[in-house]
């Protein structure tokens, strides 16, 4: 059979594991295009784990592995429905496969909800993460006392890393302007509050126990938050993970506070009803049962979740904000678009760890590769030998990104640490550009497979005079 | 630190967390499954994924289960860090103290 070319939006976990498993396929002749709208790859491990989290982010050294194969490539700075649209992308390729993740903050919808001082976590996790859409001088924490509502991993990261000092945050990537600003910290006293019980907290029982190995914070639960009504006893019931944690949250409680800087306290069955305060945040109000809860604070930060963005020309079901798919085949009308497939967090939603994007991966690469055995994939061999129509951004490649990353390291050596990330995007691509620029409108002869053209727009234009069109 | 298998999983390995795992570092032997110490990323995918619980991030085995930690670690003295367990296949050995065990049976 000709060669399989395949586009991959996103190069967040459940993209890059698309890409491993196309080319971990036997006898396959495959070429994958990965499409990224930052300069630089990874997604979520890199701008949403934890920066104190360096073990999980050693992942990248095994998604960068599949870069090392010739037959993916990545296109990074390109935002696939700005510089490329997916029509477009869906002409040139035998097949799409969107993997666009969820980084958009869910609301809670409730009074107050845009005081000053009310943010979105994923505000606090872009800033600390150094991503460069997210201001510089975003935050500051001349505050003692901060409400952090949810039950998941993202709250406890929250807490977690506004109790890191100094000297803890210099051990990991993040820019020096988050450790100058948390260094600063006046913060105290950390609610977390979640709506359910303890037996129904998302956060896993690793992150849990971290908790407990922070200097500079005691852990405080109060045991009448843990005692459980019929529904929990029977969720914990058929959850031995749940059950794990609960023991490990009964232990919390009955551990004594050790007179150390700062707190966090695990609080439960806080229902949030508003954001309370004049010009800014002053208190939180919560239900709890039949009673009301004013927590005080200066800062709050909702972090209930994430959602995914729709994609011009991707089916998209606004209610669950996820792509109706069948096994990773995207479903219109509830039928296949043909070369169209879905994965990650806008396939199944935001939830799951990373290792839970491979399972996923594996669904829809099967989906494709059959797919193509029975015939289904439509092919547009009459495009195949030409430029995609990038227009309008520079596209980092992947020697592109391996000078951010050498650039990254070389910051990290100039103050000590191992490596600091660049946030700004006009160094990181000023960076990108000094190693070369891929060749304009390049085909790769032996594939058939267009080496994309560029096109910054400011005199590194082609002189076609914009947008590339096939007539 | 790492994530450990226990005793759960001897004559069990459903593997479902090698599918999940992200870095591919559950290896396995006869009657269980092992995680490599040093490549375990700490990701907890497979501790989620395991129908009968037997995966327990190192910091919270209880006390009668300790001993997995160095089960897992000593199953991969005599092959290092192969860096990946797909492309190293099925082992007919075990840890010994695992392979000495009685056949496990389960209601």
């Amino acid at each position: 059979m000709d060669c399989l070319r395949v586009a991959v939006i996103g190069s967040g976990p459940s993209g890059a594991y698309c890409a491993q498993s196309l080319c971990e396929e036997p006898d396959l002749d495959v070429r994958v295009d990965v499409f990224e709208r930052l300069p630089s790859p990874f997604g979520l491990v890199r701008y949403g784990v934890a920066p104190d989290h360096q073990k999980i982010k050693s992942i990248v050294a095994s998604f960068s592995e599949i870069y090392k194969d010739p037959r993916v490539r990545f296109h990074g700075n390109v935002e696939v429905g700005t510089h490329v649209t997916v029509a477009e992308l869906r002409e040139r390729y035998d097949a799409v496969i969107v993997a666009s993740g969820a980084s958009v903050d869910r609301r809670l919808h409730l009074a107050g909800e845009d005081l000053p001082g009310v943010y979105s976590a994923t505000d606090f996790v872009a800033w600390y993460s150094g991503h460069p859409d997210a201001p510089v001088d975003r935050f500051s924490f001349d505050t003692e006392r901060v409400v952090v509502v949810g039950a998941g991993n993202v709250a406890l990261d929250v807490a977690r890393v506004m109790c890191r000092t100094a000297d803890e945050l210099r051990r990991t990537d993040v820019p020096e302007h988050v450790v100058e600003v948390l260094a600063e910290s006046e913060v105290r006293e950390i609610h977390v509050a979640a709506r359910r019980g303890p037996a129904f907290a998302k956060y896993t029982n690793k992150e849990l126990l971290e908790l407990r190995t922070l200097d500079s914070a005691d852990i405080v639960v109060r045991l009448p938050e843990l005692v459980l009504d019929t529904a929990q006893e029977q969720s914990l019931a058929a959850d031995t993970l749940a059950a794990r944690r609960l023991a490990i949250l009964h232990d919390l409680a009955r551990t004594p506070t050790a007179g150390r800087p700062r707190s966090i306290h695990l609080r439960y069955g806080l229902v949030p009803e508003a954001f309370l305060g004049e010009r800014s945040l002053s208190a939180v109000r919560f239900r709890q049962g039949e009673s009301v809860v004013d927590l005080g604070a200066d800062l709050a930060f909702r972090s209930i979740g994430y959602r995914s963005s729709s994609l011009d020309g991707v089916p998209f079901d606004a209610a669950s904000s996820t792509i109706p798919h069948l096994q990773g085949r995207v479903l219109h009308q509830e039928r296949p678009e043909p070369g169209l497939y879905v994965v990650g967090w806008i396939k199944r939603g935001p939830s799951g760890v990373i290792g839970t994007n491979r399972k996923d991966a594996l669904e829809t690469v099967g989906a494709l590769l059959d797919d193509r055995r029975a015939g289904r994939l439509r092919r547009h061999s009459n495009l195949a030998l030409a430029g995609a129509p990038i227009v309008g951004t520079q596209v980092v490649d992947w020697r592109g990104w391996q000078a951010i990353d050498r650039g990254e390291r070389d910051r990290g050596r100039e103050l000590g640490r191992e490596r600091v990330k660049l946030h700004d995007r006009a160094r990181m691509l000023a960076l990108a550009d000094a190693v070369g620029r891929t060749g304009p409108d390049v085909t790769d002869v032996r594939s058939g497979v267009p080496l994309l053209m560029r096109s910054t727009g400011s005199g590194h234009d082609q002189g076609t005079g914009g947008r590339r069109r096939w007539s | 630190m790492t994530y450990v298998i226990t005793q759960d999983c001897v004559d069990v390995k459903d593997r479902s967390c090698v599918e999940e795992c992200p870095v591919d570092c559950i290896y396995e032997g006869e009657r269980m499954m092992y995680i490599h110490p040093d490549e375990c990323i700490d990701c907890g995918a497979c501790e989620a994924a395991c129908p009968v619980s037997a995966i327990y991030y190192a910091p919270e085995l209880p006390p009668e289960k300790t001993v997995f930690l160095a089960v897992n670690e000593r199953f991969f003295e005599t092959i290092g860090s192969p860096r990946g367990a797909r492309k190293v296949g099925k082992s007919n050995r075990d840890e010994p103290s695992v392979a000495a065990l009685p056949p496990q049976e389960r209601s």
